[in-house]
């Protein structure tokens, strides 16, 4: 039961990675990433992570995609983005990077294989905050400093008037 | 097999709630508006000469929708077009399923709880659904290849942003009083007594956050005042190319969210399904008397004490409604973004700070 469930959003997720990837309509292209999100966010709460699950809901398929849509439909209002990729001579990255990323994956994999899950079983969302805030506060104190920096930059950016 | 027919009766039970209220909430919002303006409102629906008040008239509109023609421009990009109302619609019902409206029930040596779906994060799924609500009406907005839909999905998505910012700050004053993120738990927390007399429900201990709360939350079901992404008569909306049910799809999801709306803040500031005085064996009044009631009993009066609640609370969402006129696009911005949201981060600081004292634990 649980395998077949998890097969199938797994399914889901990558047939919407594909779809992203494949479809030139810019909007289909994010809704398929909107789904590939949420099939991760069920694919965190199989796994026990609730939190981290509805947050993934919250900040990614809500807020970033919503914002990404947004600026999508102001800036190419049409069906399909028009005219040629100024940026063709990019798609000779894309497969060195790519194959550079499923190994590093495919690493990342081998190297927890076999230690199953953590034996302390689903965590509840108060041990979360409270290891967020003892043992891990360092990081978590720079990421906000990142996102505070990111505001800042922002700020900068939208408030300079041209000339 | 028993476990699977009582999951399945609780989603069954929480979706004839909300379907219910909404559909009834047409017949709500025609009646009440009628008698507000002194005017007699919708009557004539009858079924075999009997008009019950108009009460027929929800369902001759469902029946109108339904047979009417389903037009979809030439230009529209046809899946998303007939997507965009289902997706309005399936976020406001499943938002209510981690909205608790009942105790634990004891049957048979089981323990029920009395909610849809357990989630130890239920405050934030309700939340999540909320936002992601808004996709319905952006892509109804761009589907429709109609520039003017298109501005007022541009219209919504801002608004949902601003009033999402302002419900996510607001709610974090409640989780902080009664440190939990589960819904059920934080109905609980709403039992105890303050001073042995006044329950200490959510808008006793956090008052600020209450208006805050449902300001924000008035935003976020596009009503009035806050109908600039679609003002039936006046604005051009993103459903303006839809035409029979699936126009119908998009009036009913405003509906089902001011039941999830109100719902919510029953849960978090109403105290849910607490009836004041009432623990789990009988009333036990603050002068020292007691009334013993059985299991049953004290579980049906918390699940009318929710329901009416709830419905209580439609009232005054309704009389708002009807009441003011509407805010003008710029100024729902600044209210969202200069009034409710820096309010509702002053908030939670002086919720720590009381907390801090209080308890004198951080």
């Amino acid at each position: 039961m649980a395998r077949a469930a998890f097969v199938l959003v797994a399914l889901l997720a990558v047939g919407a990675a594909l779809g992203l990837v494949i479809k030139k309509n810019v909007i289909h292209g994010a809704m398929f990433l909107v789904v590939n999100m949420a099939s991760i966010a069920a694919l965190y709460y199989m796994l026990g992570a609730e939190f981290l699950a509805v947050a993934q809901i919250v900040v990614y398929a809500g807020a970033i995609m919503v914002l990404f849509i947004f600026a999508i439909m102001f800036l190419i209002p049409g069906k399909d983005e028009t005219g040629p990729d100024p940026r063709r001579w990019q798609r000779a990255l894309a497969l060195p990077l790519g194959a550079l990323l499923l190994i590093l994956l495919l690493a990342v994999v081998a190297a927890v294989r076999g230690t199953g899950p953590p034996a302390a079983g689903p965590a509840t969302s108060g041990a979360l905050y409270r290891a967020l805030l003892t043992d891990y506060l360092l990081p978590f104190e720079l990421t906000s400093i990142l996102l505070l920096a990111a505001i800042v930059g922002v700020m900068v950016l939208a408030k300079r008037r041209p000339g | 097999m028993i476990d699977l027919g009582i999951s399945f009766a609780r989603v069954a039970f929480i979706m004839m709630f909300i379907l219910s209220l909404g559909g009834l909430l047409g017949w709500i919002e025609r009646k009440q508006s009628a008698i507000m303006q002194d005017r007699i409102g919708a009557n004539r629906a009858s079924i075999f000469g009997i008009r019950a008040w108009g009460l027929f008239h929800p369902l001759a509109d469902a029946l109108k929708l339904l047979t009417k023609e389903d037009f979809r421009p030439v230009r529209a990009d046809r899946f998303l077009f007939s997507l965009a109302p289902f997706l309005s619609v399936f976020f406001a019902l499943v938002a209510f399923a981690a909205i608790p409206f009942g105790d634990v029930l004891r049957v048979g040596g089981r323990e029920i709880p009395l909610q849809a779906v357990t989630l130890n994060v239920g405050i934030l799924y309700v939340f999540a659904m909320l936002s992601v609500g808004v996709y319905g009406v952006m892509l109804a907005g761009w589907s429709s290849a109609n520039n003017y839909a298109l501005l007022g999905g541009q219209r919504a998505a801002a608004l949902m942003i601003s009033a999402e910012v302002a419900i996510g700050a607001s709610i974090m004053g409640v989780v902080m009083v009664y440190g939990s993120l589960n819904l059920m738990d934080i109905v609980r927390g709403q039992g105890a007594l303050l001073g042995g007399w006044i329950p200490e429900w959510g808008i006793v201990t956090q008052p600020l956050a209450f208006v805050l709360f449902l300001t924000a939350g008035i935003a976020s079901t596009k009503r009035i005042p806050f109908d600039t992404p679609e003002g039936e008569s006046e604005i051009i909306g993103y459903f303006i190319e839809y035409s029979g049910m699936k126009a119908g799809m998009f009036m009913m999801s405003d509906f089902l969210e001011t039941v999830v709306i109100a719902g919510l803040t029953v849960s978090l500031f109403l105290g849910g399904w607490q009836v004041p005085y009432l623990a789990a064996d009988g009333f036990h009044f603050p002068w020292g008397a007691t009334w013993g009631l059985s299991h049953l009993v004290v579980t049906v009066l918390q699940i009318g004490a929710f329901s009416v609640k709830v419905m209580v609370l439609i009232f005054v969402l309704m009389l708002v409604r009807w009441t003011l006129p509407r805010f003008r696009y710029d100024q729902a911005m600044r209210l969202g973004w200069l009034g409710l949201f820096p309010l509702a981060i002053l908030n939670i600081v002086i919720t720590g700070l009381v907390l801090l004292l209080v308890r004198g634990r951080a």
